[in-house]
Parts: structure tokens; C-alpha cells; sequence
């Protein structure tokens, strides 16, 4: 029963989704249908909600009569993968994409008072026209509610690599950031539409862009510590394309956040801030069709299916393919935007967008170009971190360079000398290269590079606070200070990581020493230890250094359902960097034993949590300038 | 310097086409010789793969050909895809998958003497997975056994 209520409920929601299209196309009913539109925007989201409960409700139940949960799930689980495990599959996932599709919707609807009536009912008719394309995906190709009969006794289960605390917000988190983006794309298209484009459009649009890009970050942020311990391999980004999938919206509403604001606080770059709407949404959508099309081969592939990647590649080329034809269209009505000098806060921005722009198109070049090549001539060819790290990195550097004297520079024209401000940035850059010539002569250009512009980065950052009052700042600047240091902080992590790890790969006996780094790490043996649907065998090492040793227990999993064998990494996190440990194999009494310092490289994912809250506290500064206006206002 | 309004959006306009061939360009040239080819040794056998060029090898591991040097980390195994064999050596540890007479995708490049040295052995997460370059050169291998029957 509650697999048809889920179902209904999802039926609800796309005859509700159609009416608010109606809605807002029917001329006659323009003043009533604006006021109209926002009601059936908001209900919507019940009914969707409603299925998305019933399907975990089936999961937490393990209803192995419906073909999902049989197919992804095993009486045996943890309860907190089976509620997990109601979104760790094709199916799931799009359900969730589709909830939070919806909910957006309808907090654009409850949230945007200060738009245009007009410009509300376009913008809210062209989110249901994107979520009428799901729901009819869901219901057509991917109905996560269908039954199977005779239900077996009992269900597949979960991939066991799937199964971690991480699943349960990792895919969540990501979709929070590539679905907040239909709603900077749906603006994009309701102001093309009335002609609307102008400040007032940006200022409605840039609490989504700031929100989606916040979860994008902490998403993917969290995704590569994910894959950092998990899959052993000690990496922490691999350019694989799914990574590669969550890259591109991200770099796409980094450059749209950076030119909503240009457009919000001065009235410029109206066009350029369309198209990046529009392009940051697609690569969201592309990114869903790469992941869940089946066409690239990964852990999240779920299923191979080409009906269901025809089905999205057809939602992705009718949408975006809609969308650039009103933006060509529309173009020429935009009205000139305010002039800016060359030199000058703008003209940095400018210069930022285009950077990530061309970064964007890299990845996304190499990202589709296996699949084209195949396509093409049959030859199979993967593109993998040499390509992506000589051709992306350097023009990453040249960004952080850009962002040290970007944020010094003033809006509209710019005739100040700003080199004195940059002396201490320079000299501590230049104490760093130096440093990392003398202390490790052998390391890779970029990484030296990355860690000279890091390390001046850390000061530069710093420089938009000085010579003003600390307590009257912004919250907004300070936001942006927080962020940029992140970037700093981040770089410092990889490029440590990169020249300074220290490998030890070794076959050891119980009362072996092997020593890594700073550390004498003492393989004290083995024992067997047992989970709720695995086994392992669990090695306890003492690793030891100067001040005080820490112990580390790497396992080798079994799991029992599906059986697959898996390897838990044990870490051991100092305030300098972590020690990282992996149990092979057993050869003849011996154990291989992989074990790795890595100086510095926590800073990787706190750099990101940085510039996640760092937009955060930008967020709050404009929910609360807005909300102060508003009461004095009144 | 200023411009004026049209001649500013016609700049931005040609900085963003500039910017995209630049992009194009920029990719196309890193992709020249830094898109590794998926071989199998059929490939290498053809003398179609360059010595110290990155690839992916993939193919069968032969059975009774995986041994493990007395340093207990070094793995010497064969890739076979029927017709041909390639000896191959990985230093680390090889994911739980990687077994005698399973598929393997192994990352590196191939020395002077025909020897290919593996940095990356890639995992094949569970029996779901497989890499659709991997299925098509185990079903080659499958079809040319039966023919070989």
C-alpha cells in the first residue's frame, strides 16, 4: 500500500507541476495567475515530499516485494543504511533530485516578494516545465515504486562501498547544490522573458547562486575525503568524470556568483550573467546525465540503461537548447549594462569569469572527450590527471594570483598604486619559493608554484580588512576574506601533499618496525574481528614519534551480502598531517602493509569547509542587511 | 581608459569568444598526448603501442601466472586477451578483485624490453561494475576461446 500512495502522490505532483505551467502562460490570467502560481507552487511540494517518505518507509520496512529495495537492499542492514540506501540507487536518487527540484520551487514561491509579479509567474512556469521533464522521467523509465511478483525472500544489498556514514549526506548535499541552480537558471529564463534583467533580478538570484554553491563545496569537499579513505588509494581527487561532474556546476556558479554580484551592486555585465545562469544549471543537468546514464563507468553508475540515458540526454538538449534559443533571442533587448574602465573592480571580475570559463571548458573537454572519441572511431582512450593537471592547473594559479589583487581594486575605475599593499604577500611568497628550493629541490613545478602562490595568498587574503573599522565591516567582506583564505589554505594542502608524502610499502611479520616519515610504526599482529554483515581481518599498528604513539587498526572487509571484499583505512590525524594505513594481502606468515605520511593534507578539506563558510557568513550578512531595510522600512 | 557602452559589450563579447578558443585550444593541445589509450596486448603485440607513453592495459590475468617477489609487494602476473600476453609488474597493493583469471585494467607504460610496468592496478568495486572497455575485451577474449574450441 504504501508503494501505491507513494506512486499516486507522485502522479499528484506532475498534474500539479502541469498546472502551474498553464498558470503561467495564460495571458488573461496574467494578475490573477501570478497570485494564483505561487499557491500551487508551494502545495506541490507535499505531495513529492509525501513520496519520497514512502519510499523510505518501504526501505526502513524492506518491502522486498518492490523491485527497488529487493534489488538495493537486505533485511541485514544497519537501519541507517536502509534509510540511506532509499537514495543510494538510480531510482532513489532521481526522486531526490526531484524533491528537492520542487521544494526550491516553492521556496522561490514563499521568499520572493521583491520580484516582479510578472517576472515570479515566468520564472516559477519555467521550474515546472523542468520538473514536469523529471517527473515524467520518473514515472516513464525510473518508477522507483514498481512491484515485483513473487517478491524473493530476500534482497541483494548494497554495495558495500556504499555503505558509510558518508552515503547517507554525501549524494544529498551535492543535489541541494546542483538542483538550487534550477532556480538561478528559471530566473534567468522568467527575466529573458519580461525583460526584466537588472539588479533587482540579480538580487533575487544570488541567495540561490551563494546557497548552491555552499553545497556544491561542502559536497564535493566531503566526496573527496570520501574517496580519500575509502578507496585506499591514498589520492584525494582522481579527475575521475563523475568528480568531474560535480566540478563543472561548481566552477560554473563560482564564476555566476562572482558576476551576480557585479550585476546586483552595479548594474553591469546583465548578458554575460544570463548565459552563466544558464551554463551553470546545464552542467548540472549534464552532470546528472553523465552519472546517471550509465555511459561512464564508476561507483556511481548505477545502472546501465540506455533508454534511461536517452531519456535525460533528451531533457538535457531540450532544456538547454530551449533556454540558449530565448537567450539569442532575448540578447539583443537586454539594455546596455553600466561602463566599468578596464582596471577596476569589474574588469578583475571580468578577468576571473573568464579563467574559470576556460577552466570549465577544459574539464569538460576532457571530460567528454573518451565518449566522443568512441562514439566517433570506436578507439577507446581515457583522459586522466596528466592532461587535467598540466592544462587546468596553471590556469588555476593564474587565478589565485588574479585574487590577490582583485579584491584591492576599486569598482568602476581603479588610478591607486596598490603595490605597497601587495610588499608582505610578495616577500612571504617569495620566503616560501625560496624555502621550497632549499628544503625539497626535487619537487614538481606545480606543486612548488602552487605552494609559493598559496603561502603569498594567505596575506593578500587578508588585505581587504586592513585600514578599515573591523566592527563596521560587512559581513559580506568578511565572508569573501574567509573564502579566499580557504583557496589559500587548500592550495597549501595540495601542494604538500603532493611533494612531501611519504610512502613505506612493505611485507611485514607480527613484531615488525617500518618506518615512515617521522614515524616508527610497530606492526603488533592480527586478529579477527566481525561487523553486523561483515568480517575482517584487523591489523593493530603502534605507530610512534616523538611526542607520544598512537595506534591504528586497518581492516580487510567481507562483506557477507553482496559477498565483496573491501579495505578500511586507518588514519591517524596530527596537527601536521596524517598517517595513512592499508592492510593487503597474507603471503606466507607476511602481511603487506601500505603506509603513507602526508604532511599537511587535512588543510585540502578544510581549505574547502573554509570557502563553504565563507559563503555561508555571506549569506547571513545579506539575510540580515535585507532584513534590517525591511524593518525600517516599516 | 574608457569605452564607450557598445564598444565595452562588443569587447566583452570578443574577450568571452577569445576565451573559449583559448579553452578549445588549450584542450586540445593537452589531449595531444596526454589521453591515455586503452591497449590490450593484441596492441602491443601489433607494436601500435610506444614504449613510455601512459596507457591502460587491459585484459585477463593468466592463470597460474600471478607470483609475488620476495620483497612481498612486487606482483609479476601476465595480461592475456587470447591471442596475446603481456608480462606486467605492479609494486602496491592490488585491490581485492584482482585475481588469476579475472579482468584487469592496469595503468602505466611499457618499457624497451616489453615489459609493462603497472602504477594503478583500478578496481572493480563489486560484480555490478565493470568497465565497458574491460566487458568488451573479456567478451573478445570469451568469443576467441569458443573459436579456439
Amino acid at each position: 500500500m504504501i508503494a501505491e500512495a507513494g506512486l499516486a502522490a507522485l502522479w499528484i505532483a506532475a498534474a500539479l507541476a502541469l498546472l502551474q505551467l498553464f498558470l503561467a502562460f495564460l495571458p488573461q490570467l496574467e494578475s490573477e495567475g501570478a497570485r494564483n502560481i505561487r499557491g500551487v507552487a508551494i502545495v506541490q511540494a507535499l505531495p513529492v515530499v509525501t513520496a519520497f517518505a514512502c519510499l523510505i518507509a518501504v526501505f526502513v520496512r524492506t518491502d522486498l516485494s518492490v523491485a527497488l529495495v529487493a534489488a538495493n537492499s537486505h533485511s541485514a542492514k544497519p537501519l541507517l543504511y536502509k534509510v540511506a540506501g532509499a537514495w543510494g540507487n538510480h531510482e532513489g536518487s532521481m526522486l531526490l533530485w526531484v524533491m528537492i527540484l520542487t521544494l526550491s520551487g516553492a521556496a522561490l514561491a514563499l521568499l520572493s516578494r521583491a520580484l516582479a509579479p510578472r517576472t515570479l509567474a515566468a520564472t516559477l512556469g519555467a521550474q515546472a516545465a523542468l520538473a514536469l521533464g523529471f517527473y515524467a522521467f520518473l514515472l516513464l523509465s525510473s518508477n522507483p515504486f514498481d512491484r515485483l511478483n513473487p517478491a524473493p525472500m530476500e534482497g541483494q544489498g548494497l554495495n558495500p562501498l556504499l555503505q558509510d556514514p558518508g552515503l547517507a549526506f554525501h549524494p544529498p548535499t551535492l543535489y541541494i547544490g546542483y538542483v538550487g541552480l534550477s532556480v538561478a537558471f528559471s530566473l534567468a529564463v522568467g527575466a529573458l522573458l519580461t525583460r526584466d534583467v537588472g539588479p533587482a533580478l540579480a538580487r533575487a538570484m544570488r541567495p540561490w547562486v551563494l546557497g548552491s554553491w555552499i553545497f556544491l563545496t561542502v559536497g564535493i569537499t566531503a566526496g573527496s575525503y570520501w574517496a580519500y579513505y575509502e578507496l585506499g588509494w591514498g589520492g584525494w581527487w582522481f579527475w575521475d568524470p563523475v568528480e568531474n561532474a560535480s566540478l563543472m556546476p561548481w566552477l560554473a556558479a563560482t564564476a555566476l556568483l562572482h558576476s551576480v554580484s557585479v550585476l546586483a551592486a552595479r548594474g553591469g555585465l546583465k548578458t554575460w550573467t544570463m548565459m552563466l545562469a544558464v551554463v551553470a544549471f546545464s552542467m548540472s543537468m549534464a552532470g546528472t546525465f553523465l552519472v546517471r546514464s550509465g555511459i561512464l563507468t564508476s561507483v556511481h553508475a548505477f545502472a546501465v540503461d540506455p533508454a534511461r540515458g536517452t531519456f535525460i540526454l533528451g531533457l538535457l538538449v531540450l532544456y538547454v537548447g530551449a533556454a540558449l534559443a530565448l537567450f539569442a533571442w532575448r540578447a539583443q533587448t537586454v539594455t546596455e549594462g553600466t561602463r566599468f574602465a578596464l582596471v577596476s573592480r569589474e574588469g578583475a571580475l571580468v578577468l576571473n569569469n573568464l579563467l574559470l570559463s576556460v577552466i570549465l571548458g577544459i574539464v569538460f573537454v576532457g571530460t567528454l572527450y573518451p565518449l566522443f572519441i568512441e562514439a566517433l572511431t570506436g578507439e577507446k582512450l581515457s583522459v586522466g590527471p596528466p592532461y587535467f593537471n598540466a592544462v587546468a592547473g596553471p590556469l588555476a594559479l593564474l587565478l589565485a594570483i588574479l585574487l590577490m589583487v582583485g579584491p584591492l581594486l576599486r569598482w568602476r575605475r581603479h588610478d591607486v598604486r596598490i603595490t605597497g599593499k601587495l610588499v608582505v604577500p610578495m616577500l612571504i611568497g617569495a620566503v616560501a619559493l625560496a624555502g621550497s628550493i632549499i628544503l625539497a629541490p626535487d619537487m614538481s613545478l606545480l606543486s612548488r608554484l602552487g605552494l609559493t602562490v598559496g603561502a603569498a595568498l594567505i596575506p593578500a587574503s587578508l588585505l581587504p580588512l586592513f585600514g578599515r573599522s573591523l566592527r563596521r565591516t560587512p559581513l559580506a567582506t568578511w565572508g569573501m576574506v574567509i573564502a579566499h583564505l580557504g583557496v589559500a589554505v587548500a592550495m597549501i594542502g595540495m601542494a604538500s601533499d603532493s611533494a612531501f608524502t611519504k610512502e613505506r610499502l612493505a611485507s611485514a611479520r607480527p613484531g615488525d618496525r617500518l618506518v615512515v616519515g617521522p614515524y616508527t610504526v610497530a606492526f603488533v599482529g592480527v586478529a579477527p574481528v566481525a561487523g553486523p554483515n561483515w568480517t575482517a581481518v584487523e591489523a593493530l599498528l603502534r605507530a610512534s614519534r616523538g611526542d607520544g604513539s598512537v595506534e591504528l587498526r586497518p581492516q580487510a572487509r567481507v562483506f557477507t551480502s553482496p559477498p565483496t571484499e573491501t579495505s578500511e583505512v586507518a588514519l591517524s590525524t596530527a596537527w601536521n598531517g596524517q598517517l595513512y594505513a592499508v592492510i593487503g594481502q597474507q603471503r606466507e606468515g607476511a602481511w603487506q602493509l601500505r603506509l603513507w605520511w602526508k604532511p599537511f593534507v587535512t588543510l585540502i578539506w578544510l581549505g574547502g569547509l573554509m570557502i563553504a563558510s565563507g559563503g555561508g557568513v555571506a549569506l547571513l550578512g545579506r539575510w540580515w542587511t535585507d532584513w534590517r531595510r525591511r524593518k525600517v522600512s516599516e | 581608459m574608457s569605452l564607450k557602452p557598445k564598444h565595452q559589450r562588443l569587447a566583452l563579447v570578443g574577450a568571452a569568444i577569445v576565451a573559449l578558443l583559448a579553452a578549445v585550444m588549450l584542450a586540445m593541445w593537452g589531449l595531444k598526448d596526454r589521453a591515455a589509450y586503452f591497449v590490450t596486448p593484441t596492441d602491443i603485440a601489433a607494436g601500435k603501442v610506444a614504449p613510455d607513453r601512459f596507457v591502460r592495459l587491459g585484459g585477463m590475468v593468466e592463470e597460474g601466472s600471478l607470483s609475488v617477489n620476495p620483497d612481498g609487494v612486487t606482483h609479476q602476473f601476465t595480461v592475456t586477451d587470447g591471442p596475446n600476453k603481456v608480462v606486467a609488474t605492479y609494486r602496491g597493493i592490488p585491490p581485492s578483485l584482482f585475481k588469476e583469471g579475472g579482468g584487469v585494467v592496469a595503468e602505466g607504460k611499457l618499457l624497451t624490453g616489453g615489459t609493462f610496468i603497472a602504477d594503478n592496478i583500478l578496481a572493480k568495486h563489486d560484480e555490478r561494475y565493470m568497465p565497458p572497455q574491460l566487458g568488451n575485451a573479456v567478451a573478445e577474449h570469451a568469443a576467441a576461446e569458443t573459436v579456439a574450441k
